[in-house]
């Protein structure tokens, strides 16, 4: 299978989805066949890149001296197999939500979401910086719909905040893609960076460097560039669930691994000391989003800033740059995936199903949704980064790294917000087990009322797979093997 | 036939101007096809010299026999075979969609329209293909005479716009030809390549110098450089739908394109950047345009108007690329100067589908469109995504190539500026395309019962809009093959 496949599957996928709005069986059924082929390409890629031959296609120059061109390198497969393989989960949780509430304009919905995947794929293959940038702007755009979906004064609100930043963002990448083919660089992708000749040019290379990062940050929701995550939470949640809390955001995480390691590289990166500046905001971000998400009480609110916080850790791993930070940020990648999607998954069937939105009405909502919340209490384990989850191997690592490059205070930083992830994840569990009964029922026993199977049954596999994946991280799809390849290729001396 | 190819591109126009008008008052239903069939012909004889140009370079043609420098010569290379292949095949398909609403406002004259609008083309394809100075100056006011009849068709208001521009179109005309004046007074010939040759000796005449300024004042006037500007809107405004989308698109690229000649050819090279200000004060004037015009297109609720601040506004750019005076800034805005005419016909058009459709121009009522109009809002969004600048698009490149260019001769603000400008483009675009696609039509008003128009009208925007994807995937051949070789070292 070639990398080309894998990113036109779901582009192409849009126009039967758009020529069947008709008949919504058959639209769903393109929608989840989509699904199922990007992931089916995306995975046979995977036995090619473990091996060290990734697989690669080139299309024809689309800048002066850059091709339109994907490899399936260690880091891009990771992202590429998180964003394909939770699409095949998503679209069956979105059928159950969208029926659910019987929302309007699905046909545009689900062509969008099929469309916002294909460039995640994209921005996850791209070889080169120009195509990275081209699937990086059709990604702002594929999504706009879905944040605008409700098409009331408040989504459109968020749409245009969405746009101003995400678009702004697009142009600070722009530029430096404009001034590195007008340096004559050949911005092809390479562990370990392909900048080494400009070394010594200083004001090129922080020019270059703020560009670049300011544009990956937005979409990574680095503060202060991230209020266009919290105001986007007015999309549907299977939209919160995938792509702002998976393909989206983890783009501009990723972006901070290509730009981190694979534009500059660890030793260019040491000799300027921009690793600390990176670091200082990722810091601040993990932190302040941690605090704020446990004032929330809108549901997805809370959920949305502990993303923020989350997506800092993995910015924070890549500006570590021990190797061990680098397996944890990388890990951390498909970890807070695999969680996350799980609790947008409750705070969704909740929404549709028992239609409460605050924290503050789910008292006893466990009782009537057993499975929902049961979901919910595991993946809030593994947010707090307990064994045997996902995230307890990947905050090791991150921590293990903060220790072997001597950044104690970063392993403070984690182990802190850790602390908070618990502090504003738990209590919604006690809240939903305590022995009341829901409104509207008179009593807790006789009351089990759950969501549609086709949305309990994902989050539960989700749930499951945060677990199974943390017992033993080497078991299946190879996220943790991955990550060790990243590390090792980036950050080899 | 090869060496008749820049007569070849001109002839059928000329001639079918005055058949056209012909045969209009006979059989007025002749007059639309006949028209197409010159547009078509002058296409055709483009394409093929697009091709031979860039097969063995310039084809020079002398009128009538007479050698230069004393005859007037037709000279057709790179750069003019590449703008005369856009202005005629944009001008083709805007005619051919166009043709339902020209019979609906100008229906009871075909023949004098079409034949006003094969004598504007006439004079637009002559500025581009003419090596002749004063041959500038005749096509010219050709081509703003046939204009004024045009919007003037538009009756009402129209009439004062028509004035407006005929007194600004003069004036741009008078001062072109002040400066042609002053350079025949110091050189003795009209000549392009033979006023290039003698220019080197006396370049440190004032004359010169004054006669660089009056003309590039003049053509500044007529691309519609701001301050230079304010004639434009009106005038796309209350000209009749048709007369608007055909002009929009080329007119005032053509006379960027007699800028752009003027550094190319006229003056010596680095003369107007080196010992003039004519290239800082274009490069300063086309991206402070830019900017003001998308603000201005910003505060319109005009879809008209909108679109004619935002031609304001990429012309700025275009001037911006000439200014700059480099190779690659030059490729860079000849691509614009395409990337522009595709993207901004295929708005017009589609903003006249609604027109003729609704009988709206008002953004505010065009709520729920998107679904009364699918095809004609996808080709606006993509056009308008184009406009925007984000990649694969056409647009995307220009703005791509044109900061590249900046940043090649180490100005940071260039670069800043054209890409900012995006940024406005995406303002005054998700206006229009929140109330399109976000809005629910009221019920009862006109665009809840719209559909997309006829498949001739709907046809050609749509392949204006796929062409801005088409281009911008296929702009390194288009770049390196075709622009860079023309625009020379």
């Amino acid at each position: 299978m070639s990398p080309l496949i894998a990113v036109a599957v779901p582009m192409a996928a849009a126009v039967p989805i758009l020529l069947s709005g008709r008949r919504p069986n058959l639209r769903e059924a393109w929608s989840l066949a989509a699904a199922l082929a990007t992931a089916g390409a995306v995975w046979s890629m995977l036995s090619g890149t473990l091996a060290g031959e990734p697989a690669e296609s080139v299309l024809f120059e689309l800048a002066p001296g850059a091709a339109i061109a994907f490899r399936a390198d260690a880091a891009g497969m990771l992202f590429a197999m998180l964003a394909s393989g939770l699409w095949v989960v998503t679209t069956v949780y979105s059928i159950g939500y969208m029926r659910t509430l019987e929302e309007g304009n699905q046909t545009r919905y689900y062509a969008a979401f099929a469309l916002s995947v294909g460039s995640a794929v994209g921005v996850a293959l791209a070889a080169n910086l120009v195509t990275f940038v081209l699937f990086y702007e059709l990604l702002t755009l594929a999504t706009y719909p879905l944040v605008t979906h409700h098409q009331d004064a408040a989504s459109i609100r968020a749409g245009r905040k969405y746009l101003a930043y995400t678009l702004t963002a697009g142009l600070a990448l722009i530029a430096a893609t404009a001034w590195l083919l007008a340096l004559g660089v050949d911005a092809t992708f390479e562990a370990g960076g392909f900048l080494a000749e400009l070394t010594g040019r200083g004001g090129v290379l922080w020019g270059l460097f703020a560009l670049l990062a300011a544009g990956v940050a937005v979409k990574a929701a680095v503060m202060p560039l991230h209020s266009w995550l919290p105001a986007a939470m007015v999309a549907p949640t299977p939209v919160s669930a995938l792509l702002h809390a998976v393909a989206v955001v983890k783009a501009g995480a990723f972006g901070f691994v290509r730009v981190m390691g694979y534009v500059f590289g660890p030793a260019l990166l040491a000799d300027m000391g921009a690793l600390h500046v990176v670091a200082a905001f990722a810091a601040v971000t993990l932190t302040v989003g941690s605090i704020l998400a446990l004032g929330m009480d809108p549901l997805k609110q809370r959920l949305a800033y502990s993303t923020v916080s989350h997506l800092s850790y993995i910015v924070l791993g890549t500006a570590i740059l021990a190797p061990a930070a680098w397996v944890g940020a990388l890990f951390h990648m498909a970890a807070h995936g695999v969680t996350k999607i799980t609790l947008f998954f409750c705070a969704g069937a909740i929404h549709a199903h028992a239609h409460k939105d605050r924290v503050s009405q789910l008292d006893g909502i466990g009782w009537r949704m057993p499975w929902t919340m049961a979901a919910f209490a595991l993946a809030s384990l593994g947010m707090a980064g307990l064994p045997p989850f996902m995230m307890f191997a990947s905050k090791w690592y991150l921590g293990a790294g903060a220790v072997d490059a001597a950044m104690v205070p970063f392993l403070a930083v984690y182990v802190l917000s850790g602390v908070l992830n618990a502090a504003y994840l738990f209590p919604i569990v006690f809240r939903a087990f305590r022995n009341v009964p829901v409104e509207g029922h008179a009593e807790r026993s006789a009351s089990v009322d759950e969501a549609s199977g086709l949305m309990v049954v994902p989050l539960m596999i989700t749930a499951g797979l945060a677990l199974v994946l943390g017992l033993a991280p080497d078991a299946a799809f190879g996220f943790m093997e991955l990550a060790l390849d990243v590390s090792a290729a980036v950050t080899a001396p | 036939m090869t060496p008749h190819l820049p007569i070849l591109i001109i002839l059928p126009l000329l001639l079918g101007a005055f058949v056209v008008t012909l045969c209009g008052l006979w059989r007025p239903r002749s007059a639309f096809p006949l028209a197409i069939l010159a547009v078509g012909a002058s296409a055709a004889a483009s394409i093929a010299s697009l091709v031979e140009t860039a097969r063995a370079g310039a084809v020079r043609y002398a009128l009538g026999g007479w050698a230069p420098p004393v005859g007037i010569e037709y000279v057709v290379d790179g750069v003019s075979a590449f703008v005369a292949t856009v202005v005629a095949a944009v001008a083709l398909l805007v005619l051919t969609a166009t043709r339902r609403m020209a019979d609906r406002e100008m229906g009871d004259r075909p023949g004098l329209f079409y034949g006003a609008v094969l004598m504007m083309l006439t004079g637009l394809l002559g500025i581009v293909v003419t090596g002749d100075l004063f041959n500038v100056f005749v096509f010219l006011e050709i081509s703003s005479l046939a204009t004024y009849a045009l919007i003037f068709m538009g009756g009402g208001r129209a009439m004062i716009a028509a004035f407006r521009y005929l007194i600004v179109g003069t004036l741009g005309g008078a001062l072109y030809l002040l400066g042609v004046g002053y350079l025949y007074f110091s050189t003795g010939t009209l000549n392009m390549a033979d006023t290039a040759a003698r220019l080197p000796e006396i370049l440190d005449s004032p004359a010169v110098l004054a006669g660089a300024a009056l003309i590039f004042a003049g053509l500044g006037v007529k691309t519609a450089l701001v301050p230079l500007h304010w004639w434009l809107p009106d005038a796309y405004n209350y000209a009749p739908s048709p007369v608007t989308a055909l002009m929009a698109p080329i007119a005032t690229k053509v006379a960027a394109y007699a800028m752009l000649r003027m550094f190319l050819t006229v003056f010596p090279a680095g003369y107007l950047a080196e010992a003039t200000p004519v290239a800082t004060v274009l490069l300063v004037v086309g991206l402070g345009g830019a900017v003001a015009g998308g603000a201005a297109a910003f505060a319109q609720s005009d879809l008209r108007r909108i679109l004619a601040y935002s031609s304001i506004a990429q012309v700025g750019l275009i001037a911006a690329g000439i200014g700059l005076a480099s190779p690659l800034a030059a490729a860079a805005a000849l691509f614009h100067v395409m990337t522009h005419a595709v993207m901004k016909a295929a708005l017009f058009l589609a903003a006249y589908s609604v027109r003729y459709r609704t009988g709206e121009v008002d953004i505010d009522r065009m709520a729920g469109l998107g679904r009364a109009m699918p095809w004609t809002m996808l080709a606006f969004t993509v056009a308008a995504v184009s406009m925007v600048g984000v990649p694969p698009t056409a647009g995307f490149f220009s703005k791509l190539y044109l900061a590249q260019a900046g940043l090649a001769e180490g100005l940071w603000g260039v670069a800043l500026v054209v890409l900012v400008s995006g940024l406005l483009t995406a303002a005054y675009m998700v206006r229009i395309l929140e109330r399109v696609y976000l809005r629910d039509a009221p019920d009862g008003g006109s665009a809840a019962e719209a559909a997309d128009p006829p498949a001739d009208m709907l046809a050609p925007a749509l392949v204006l809009a796929s062409a801005t994807l088409v281009l911008g995937l296929a702009n390194v051949p288009i770049v390196t093959r075709l622009l860079v070789p023309a625009v020379g070292p």
